[in-house]
């Protein structure tokens, strides 16, 4: 186990690295790049441009660049706002907590109900159920986020009037009581993509797992078919679904991003995007590299935890 | 050299090849390409026949709901047609889509077939980067790249196509990867044929059946990006219409005219759930080795 351990752990900083080269990439391919901020203001002189440049260092080798940016970004100098001049990190690091809460129960919502349709659909194949489920699951996969969030808007807000319209909590009442109210739509909204992609994978799981001998044995021995899907078919589908959570990480920030838009939740998403109109580079770079770092932790605690859990890399 | 795909006897129909015939026994996949097919001839010949153009500004007919009177999806703040500016509007859609999946197939698929055929450590590099890509929320690649270049259509194409090409490369990766030890590779570098013509004449028309079904769902995947980005005011700028710019300000309407925010949700479903479901078809009617449904 050690040495997948150690192995693993070596592909996540190689990935890094990689990651850094694109991002780095990116910065300098915004126009302007690090100086953009300078080129805002007119009454610049391209000389005094080309003193600035000089001084940050841009007109060193690009690959002498990077390594000082790299570096710097290990140290947590991720640069300065250019809107409000706070540190990069601490202004990403403010906005992390909401993004995180959206995503989590965004996830406990899709991996809850989709795990239980993917379950029944595999058991009752073919029926009435599982065929509005698979090509609901494959409706769901088709329709932007950002749709089924104004049609709940819609539908909840103003028809209804049952669900507030949008941000984390209504100004004045603070309580956890109030945030769960305006916690639902934006996180049920992120989940229906996700609630299809697992039925889809659970169903796929499930009837690969009932095709295996031990459930053969198992139905042989007269344990009851609902222990057997329950314990033994679904306890082998747990280890894929840990990897998949892993994988799943980068599309739940993009749904993310979304649904905060929308919904105008004060996470990561809508800072990406007020910082984007802005023209805050650093913010942006800042986000895009996080991101990056986030899916690649994630997966690497996944791919951990798998390693824990399952005898035959534990055991290896 | 013969391919190994089933590509049926030159002397039969064409109806009566097995591949179709699996196709078109999948129901979904057969609406899927009924819809797409009607979606693309209203698009390319609808604002030909309605009387409406999509640019004329109507102050008088503002915000009118879609079956009454003569706009037949009503009409947008500024009064345009909904129903021409829909169509005009998918034309770029579905444009940026189609060849932003031909860029990121090519790609993809250069990629993975020397990626695949050469191993080692070439195979990893090119892997590695694969996954580098992959670690990025795409949204956020997009976004970033969009306001690093400019909006146009062909840009969007470019950029949509540089987050869709890793999926590809990681599906002919492995199909190249395990055809490399069959037989017809290895007379073939006995014949002292070059590594070249093997990977691109030998190996690439039999994983011709696994390029076609990404390909058909990267199609898909290209259609809902652009409209994200468009949404997000980064895609297709205005007045050029996109599905995804006409739900961009629909959100401050949504009281009054719920209708500007509905339609082209509705007709972007339409078509990617086409292209899903034909993509689905695809893939069970070229895989050998499916169940028989």
């Amino acid at each position: 186990m050690v040495e997948f351990l150690l192995k693993r752990f070596m592909q996540s900083i190689v990935l890094l690295v990689i990651v850094s080269i694109i991002g780095f990439v990116v910065l300098n391919l915004i126009p302007g790049g690090p100086i953009a901020q300078y080129a805002l203001d007119s009454g610049m002189t391209q000389d005094d441009k080309e003193r600035i440049a000089a001084q940050l260092g841009l007109n060193r080798p690009l690959w002498v660049q990077y390594l000082e940016w790299a570096w710097r970004l290990l140290q947590g100098d991720w640069g300065t706002s250019f809107r409000d001049g706070n540190q990069v990190f601490s202004v990403v690091a403010r906005h992390v907590p909401a993004t995180l809460l959206l995503m989590g129960s965004a996830s406990v919502i899709a991996v809850s109900i989709g795990t239980v349709i993917g379950i029944r659909g595999a058991t009752h194949r073919h029926s009435v159920f599982d065929y509005i489920a698979t090509v609901g699951a494959m409706v769901a996969l088709s329709i932007p986020t950002f749709w089924f969030g104004l049609v709940g808007i819609y539908v909840f807000s103003l028809e209804l009037g049952w669900l507030p319209a949008g941000n984390m909590y209504t100004i004045g009442d603070g309580s956890v009581l109030n945030h769960m109210h305006h916690l639902i739509m934006p996180s049920v909204v992120l989940a229906l993509v996700h609630i299809a992609i697992w039925s889809r994978f659970m169903r796929a799981a499930t009837i690969d797992a009932m095709g295996q001998e031990f459930v053969k044995t198992a139905r042989a021995k007269g344990v009851s078919e609902r222990r057997v899907v329950m314990k033994h078919v679904v306890g082998n589908a747990l280890l894929p679904m840990i990897t998949l959570a892993g994988v799943q990480l980068p599309s739940l920030l993009t749904g993310a991003l979304v649904t905060e838009t929308v919904f105008t939740w004060p996470g990561m998403g809508r800072l990406f995007l007020d910082s984007l109109s802005n023209s805050d580079y650093p913010v942006v770079m800042g986000l895009l590299m996080f991101s990056a770092l986030l899916t690649i932790v994630g997966n690497l605690i996944a791919d951990i935890v798998v390693a824990m859990v399952d005898p035959r890399i534990r055991l290896a | 050299m013969t391919t190994l795909t089933a590509a049926g006897a030159p002397q039969s129909a064409w109806w009566r090849n097995r591949v179709v015939r699996r196709f078109l026994g999948h129901r979904l996949a057969v609406v899927g390409l009924v819809m797409i097919t009607l979606l693309s001839l209203a698009c390319a010949l609808g604002p030909h026949l309605l009387p409406y153009d999509s640019l004329q500004i109507d102050l008088h007919a503002r915000f009118a709901s879609p079956l009454t009177g003569d706009h037949y999806l009503g009409t947008d703040p500024l009064g345009r047609d909904l129903a021409t500016r829909l169509l005009m509007a998918g034309r770029i859609s579905l444009l940026v889509g189609f060849f932003s999946m031909l860029l990121a197939t090519l790609a993809g698929t250069l990629v993975g077939v020397v990626a695949g055929y050469m191993g080692g450590w070439v195979n990893s590099v090119l892997m590695r980067t694969v996954d580098g890509f992959l670690s990025f929320p795409t949204l956020f690649l997009l976004l970033a790249l969009a306001v690093a270049l400019k909006p146009s259509p062909t840009m969007i194409t470019v950029i949509i196509a540089l987050t869709s090409w890793m999926t590809v490369a990681r599906i002919v990766a492995t199909e190249v990867a395990s055809l490399k030890e069959r037989e017809f590779v290895l007379a073939g570098r006995m014949l002292g044929l070059s590594r070249a013509h093997i990977m691109f004449r030998e190996i690439l028309p039999n994983v011709m059946g696994p390029i076609i079904v990404a390909a058909t769902l990267t199609v898909a995947r290209a259609i809902l990006l652009e409209a994200y980005i468009s949404f997000l005011g980064f895609g297709i700028q205005p007045p050029l219409p996109s599905w995804g710019n006409m739900l961009n300000g629909a959100q401050q309407y949504l009281d009054r005219s719920p209708w500007l925010a509905i339609i082209p949700g509705l007709a972007i479903a339409m078509a990617v759930t086409s292209f899903n479901f034909i993509g689905d078809g695809l893939r069970d009617a070229l895989d050998v080795r499916s169940e028989l449904k």
